[in-house]
């Protein structure tokens, strides 16, 4: 899988290594803006209801 | 030359399982990261301002309190604004606690209202609507994190009884006393009514309640604080004792 991601990135070595590295920058930042604070409530450690903590 | 042999399918699928293995690992390392340490860079940030926001509109207070000014009755009731966040409007700091104990530097910004994610995820303490006012007969009763999310209320287990804890608003300072702390089941909704010593009976003092989480990274039980006034004064007249030499 990521070896397929990796012939798939053109360029030179660099580039490549470059590419995957805004790949995942791009990865991580989808996860923490988006998918984390929507699964967040669903964890049994988020406090729910009207009391809180 | 000698051609690299190619792996079976088996041999793949067996690789991509793998490699997909180890994505779903690290994806929830990062979601520990997030939960942990980046929650509590963003309502630090959001935090920041508001009580930036908060201070920038006040005259400084540099004088210390004249014991003479100190009050007992008569506190003023500030104006709590309405929770307004559902309809998009980011929660305003109406006041200011301070808790010595915690550190000089301390201070959590009340808002109104409970909500998690438009209220206390955002780093404030939240008033519980319908509990009542700061300085007034009933009990002003607060919620916030323990953890993550800002952590306002994460040292709640050092307080102890006699500590001051400092309510400032735009015209007065409120100084309570804790009173006791408890532990209790998320369902013992008494501890935020008016009377929280002697649930059911008439308010006969101007309580304040903090709750939080217990233990720490759960939700099973509730941390709460009790405090009761000591006394008041007006802003202008001094920043009280309690906060260090101003």
């Amino acid at each position: 899988m990521y070896a397929a991601i990796w012939r798939l990135l053109p360029g030179p070595v660099w580039l490549r290594f470059l590419m995957a590295l805004l790949l995942v920058a791009g990865v991580v930042l989808v996860l923490f803006e988006w998918v984390f604070p929507m699964i967040a409530p669903y964890m049994p450690f988020y406090a729910g209801g009207a009391e809180v903590g | 030359m000698t051609e690299r042999r190619r792996p079976s399918v088996a041999g793949r699928v067996v690789g991509v399982l793998g490699e997909l293995l180890i994505t779903a690992g690290i994806v929830i390392g990062l979601f520990v990261v997030w939960q942990v340490w980046w929650t509590d860079l963003q309502a630090g940030s959001v935090i920041g301002a508001e009580l930036d926001d908060f201070d920038d509109g006040l005259p400084p207070v540099t004088d210390a309190l004249a014991d003479a000014d100190k009050q007992k009755a008569g506190a003023p009731a500030p104006e709590i604004p309405e929770d307004l966040t559902a309809q998009g409007i980011p929660p305003t700091a109406f006041a200011v606690l301070h808790v010595p104990r915690w550190g000089d530097a301390e201070r959590v910004p009340i808002a109104e209202g409970i909500s998690l994610p438009r209220v206390l995820n955002k780093g404030f303490a939240g008033h519980y609507p319908g509990t009542g006012n700061i300085g007034q007969v009933g009990n002003f009763a607060l919620a916030a994190h323990r953890q993550s999310w800002g952590a306002p209320f994460r040292q709640v287990d050092r307080l102890e009884v006699g500590d001051p804890l400092v309510v400032e608003t735009t015209d007065a300072w409120y100084v309570y006393r804790v009173t006791g702390a408890e532990i209790v089941l998320p369902t013992a909704v008494e501890v935020i009514g008016p009377n929280p010593a002697e649930p059911g009976a008439e308010p006969t003092e101007a309580a304040m309640t903090l709750t939080t989480c217990h233990p720490l990274f759960s939700t099973r039980e509730r941390y709460i604080v009790y405090s009761t006034l000591d006394y008041w004064a007006p802003r202008d007249a001094g920043v009280p004792a309690e906060l260090g030499a101003a």
